[in-house]
């Protein structure tokens, strides 16, 4: 297996609060992420692609694509912004878990369409003391 | 089974570059990335077994690191790779060419059973991983 990762970052705010619970719970569950106006973190962003090394190119996928990509689908969207207020977190709590899996999602059908490759890992990385990965760990 | 993992750094130039193709067809196709430049690259290297019940040590790091200096710092260290190195004939040494063959030599070099794989960073937002063998440069 052979796998190529470029590594982003983009700044963002959030709140976690899950609406189905009581002030009180969410405070108990979530603590100070619950506070109610908010934080923000910069977020990094592992994207890992796996496939074939093309053998003109010598490359899996060109990373300006990959970059090109996550302008697109992710930087435009949530850097600068407030998850809360992306409809991709109207029904889930913008937590890493559930940003790792929507960038995945975002990303996936992208990356193969343009680069041939495959999206294979997610990592968000949120402060320098937690990351999540969604996908496959090499 | 534990893993254990050593890097290494080491600082190179190189050029993407086909030398089957003209240079304006080797512009067109690596940008850029045709121009001599270089990186410093970091190489984790991770060995997986059991601990030795004498010595408690997967492989003792002296000689993993007698390995990465022969196979790795002394070839490539200081070094470019299109002119002093064999690797990149038919092939420009991008960091996937260039992990494939790295990953070629140190499955070589090691002893047998306890390679798992490795990572190679180019800079701070591009690194290769590989975690068995795969055809292509190098082979």
């Amino acid at each position: 297996m052979i796998a190529l990762t470029r590594r982003y970052e983009f700044p963002a705010a959030h709140l976690l609060v899950q609406p189905l619970l009581s002030d009180a719970e969410n405070r108990r569950l979530y603590g100070k992420c619950a506070n109610p106006n908010g934080h923000g973190h910069n977020y990094g962003v592992e994207v890992t692609v796996s496939g074939r090394v093309d053998s003109l190119s010598g490359r899996i996928a060109e990373p300006h694509t990959l970059d090109e990509i996550f302008d697109e689908r992710v930087r435009a969207r949530f850097a600068h912004r407030n998850l809360n207020d992306d409809p991709a977190f109207a029904d889930r709590v913008p937590t890493a878990e559930n940003i790792a899996q929507v960038i995945h999602d975002e990303l996936a059908a992208a990356i193969g369409e343009r680069t041939g490759a495959r999206l294979v890992r997610v990592r968000v990385q949120e402060t320098r003391r937690n990351s999540f990965v969604y996908g496959v760990m090499a | 089974m534990v893993r254990i993992t050593r890097a290494i750094e080491f600082s190179t130039s190189l050029r993407y570059c086909r030398p089957d193709l003209s240079s304006e067809e080797n512009e067109r196709l690596f940008g850029p990335q045709a121009a001599k430049h270089g990186h410093n690259y970091r190489l984790e290297v991770t060995l997986r077994g059991e601990p030795d019940p004498v010595t408690g040590m997967v492989l003792d790091l002296k000689r993993l690191q007698e390995v990465l200096d022969a196979e790795i710092m002394a070839r490539f260290d200081h070094r470019d790779l299109n002119d002093d190195t064999p690797y990149f004939e038919k092939a420009a040494p991008t960091p996937e060419n260039f992990a494939l063959v790295i990953h070629r030599l140190l499955l070589a070099a090691l002893p047998e059973g306890l390679f798992d794989g490795i990572r190679l960073e180019q800079d701070s937002t591009l690194y290769v991983e590989v975690r068995e063998a795969v055809a292509g440069v190098g082979a």
